[in-house]
């Protein structure tokens, strides 16, 4: 007998159950495919200018600074000044997202650019969001062959560029988006909801930011990105 | 890990008396208890979400065989491996398999319990390897050599010259001189320590949150991000699940991750929540190559359809020991095992034995503040009673205990028995009290009651004859 077989025999044994109750699976198949939303707290059900005024009150709340951008094409401005306001080397990482690759970043020549995932020596790594929830403040990053997770994790820095009306209220709205995306019960390798930039209470339980990973996170929301 | 569970009594004397101990355990009142309450109060919805939260659970363990099966499908065509473990030993066999068939050297690893249910870290080191922890908490007490003391804050039974003493005596690399008095300088030296770490791992193991049948996804959730380096730059992702971590869909994950983190340190939202599916993809620019799963039995599948079942709703936030007076008294090492707190006192005993851990159930006093947090409603002190009864079944309790309760049981079901022996003994007391209305000593068998403090000499006569002089009135 397989581990498999005798773990699964011994929960229906302690279940009292059999393998082939058509009732039981059904009830699990019904389920799974219902995919019901449980309780959404009403907090993120508003129109979307208080939704997104609500995304950034929440983000600042977990330490988080966020910009607020009507144009694509202001980015890399943007980018460079946060990078002076910093004091720190005009260069950052970016992954070959389409969105991230369309921006003008020759507007700003002193700014170096570099393209793929991060090896442990970036001070600043730039993403893209496939989404904001205004519910916790929370930016939602997919992984893929254009979005390296490592740009979310080994930068001291980590700017997130979100378009406006990809914030949504909850989390639900967000599942229902990556089904839309990539299909039924199917999901990219690594979809990471990001909350605040790193932190640690381990030290007689005071909270610390810049733990392991960036120590501070810069939120760039984009009306026409 | 050593046992020393039935060491109760002793471990939690130490602690009352370890003066270095007792002012770090002032950090979970004020590091945990006012965070939890606000978070709770700044979202209408979250009894409700409570309630929702248990059916979940409920519902999940019912059909628990089902859910398993339809997760591993999910999990194996996202090119991911599921290993199914019923034992310890089984769990820690197949990371080794895979740990060696990689010719790992280094594996970090991510904050897990059940690696600490398991104790993978000696097996790992005993197979010449080199496993290092990478919480910040977990690493502090790695380099100490302990356990840790709380399920979600691991260090918390430390101080900050501690933590300091410890890096000067590990970082010998660095100047001996510098200053390590600010907690942040410790953070620092950490995240540069451990960065090296990260990099050179080949394996890296996590723990799970939770997982979901789905989408055959696990989940971990963190705030340093010490979770996802781990996952992310190895060449083999290792996820240590026990089998009750199963959720049904996304949707039913958040309403888990909407109580977890309020309930665990008051915040909304940890910093990370970590959604992972397979391995690398095609085109990936980043990722680690192989995925696998363990799902750890371990003897939790003998705890459904028993009377405590409901222990497996628990996803490990913390809140009960957090908000345990016991707990806070005497730290999470007295407990004498991984587990501390009410959770422990439950689920320890189911894990190891009722014979190694009884004292754990009994070292509550019954407030009931555990269950009145518990995200998932679990009856805690209902089942420390239940153990409680197990154990006097099974005759494990002292003899004393046994025949002083014996006796007790026996006058009490005789009422014109008990009557008199109320009334001898309340004069006994009176008489013992000489007019000042309290006893400074107790003799024989109750001197260890008034070693502490005074008993106060009972007033009049037995409630039963002051009844019957007022003829019931």
């Amino acid at each position: 007998m397989t581990a498999r077989d005798a773990v699964l025999g011994k929960i229906r044994r302690s279940l009292r159950v059999g393998p082939g109750d058509d009732a039981r699976r059904a009830t699990v198949a019904d389920r799974l495919a219902a995919r019901a939303p449980g309780i959404v707290p009403a907090r993120g059900q508003r129109d979307p200018a208080v939704r997104l005024a609500l995304f950034l009150e929440m983000a600042a709340k977990v330490a988080a600074s966020t910009d607020r951008l009507a144009s694509a094409d202001d980015v890399p401005a943007a980018v460079a000044r946060y990078l002076r306001s910093k004091n720190l080397p005009q260069a950052i990482r970016r992954g070959a997202d389409p969105r991230l690759e369309r921006l003008p970043f020759d507007r700003e020549p002193q700014l170096t650019v570099t393209v793929g995932p991060s090896d442990g020596h970036d001070l600043a790594g730039l993403s893209h969001a496939f989404a904001g929830v205004a519910e916790t403040g929370t930016a939602v990053l997919v992984s893929g062959a254009d979005n390296p997770t490592t740009l979310n994790f080994l930068p001291e820095h980590h700017l997130v560029v979100v378009r406006a009306s990809d914030i949504a209220g909850d989390y639900e709205t967000i599942w229902a988006r990556v089904r839309a995306t990539y299909g039924e019960g199917t999901m990219p390798r690594t979809v990471n909801w990001i909350t605040g930039p790193s932190r640690s209470g381990d030290i007689e339980q005071t909270i610390l930011l810049g733990a392991h990973g960036p120590r501070s996170l810069h939120l760039i929301v984009v009306d026409d990105l | 890990m050593q046992v020393t569970s039935p060491a109760f009594k002793e471990n939690a004397a130490k602690a009352l008396a370890d003066v270095t101990l007792q002012k770090a355990l002032k950090n979970v009142e004020t590091g945990f208890i006012a965070k939890r309450a606000a978070a709770a109060a700044a979202l209408p919805e979250f009894e409700a979400l409570r309630d929702a939260a248990r059916d979940l659970k409920n519902h999940v363990l019912a059909h628990l065989d089902l859910y398993l099966e339809a997760y591993e499908k999910k999990v194996v065509a996202a090119g991911g491996h599921v290993h199914w473990a019923e034992s310890a030993e089984d769990a820690r066999r197949i990371v080794t398999d895979i740990c060696k068939r990689l010719g790992a050297r280094t594996v970090t690893k991510g904050k897990s319990m059940i690696t600490e249910e398991i104790a993978l870290n000696d097996h790992l080191e005993r197979e010449g390897l080199i496993p290092v922890e990478t919480d910040l908490g977990e690493y502090i007490i790695q380099l100490r050599g302990e356990h840790p003391s709380h399920i979600v804050a691991p260090a918390v039974h430390l101080t900050k010259e501690q933590v300091a003493g410890d890096f000067r005596r590990v970082h010998t690399h660095l100047d001996a001189a510098r200053d390590l008095t600010e907690p942040v300088t410790l953070l620092s030296e950490a995240r540069a320590v451990l960065r090296e770490k990260f990099l050179v791992a080949d394996v890296g193991i996590t723990g799970a949150n939770f997982l979901i049948a789905e989408t055959g996804t696990s989940i971990i959730v963190t705030n340093e991000g010490n979770g996802d380096l781990t996952q992310t730059l190895p060449k083999a992702h290792i996820v240590m699940a026990s089998i009750e971590k199963i959720v049904p869909t996304l949707e039913d994950v958040d309403t888990l991750l909407r109580v977890l983190a309020r309930s665990a340190t008051g915040q909304e939202m940890s910093v990370y929540t970590t959604f992972s599916t397979g391995p690398r993809r095609e085109g990936d620019p980043d990722g680690p190559g192989e995925y696998h799963v363990v799902l750890l039995d371990n003897g939790r599948s003998a705890m459904l359809g028993t009377e405590f079942e409901e222990m497996l709703r628990c996803i490990r936030c913390g809140a009960c020991m957090n908000h345990c007076p016991v707990f806070q008294a005497v730290g999470g090492h007295a407990y004498g095992w991984v587990y501390p707190g009410p959770m422990g006192a439950v689920l320890t005993p189911t894990l190891i034995g009722v014979d190694k851990a009884g004292h754990l159930p009994n070292a509550s006093t019954f407030c009931g503040r555990c269950e009145s947090v518990c995200p998932m409603r679990i009856p805690l002190p209902k089942m420390m009673r239940a153990w409680r009864n197990r154990e006097w079944e099974r005759a494990l309790n002292p003899a004393t205990l046994r025949s002083g309760l014996g006796l007790w049981a026996f006058v009490a079901a005789r009422p014109g028995l008990y009557r008199l022996a109320a009334r001898v003994s309340s004069m006994a007391l009176r008489l013992l009290g000489r007019g000042r209305g309290r006893i400074a000593s107790l003799p024989f068998f109750a001197a260890g009651w008034t070693k502490m403090r005074d008993m106060p000499a009972p007033e009049g006569a037995t409630f039963m004859d002051q009844w019957k002089a007022r003829a019931g009135r």
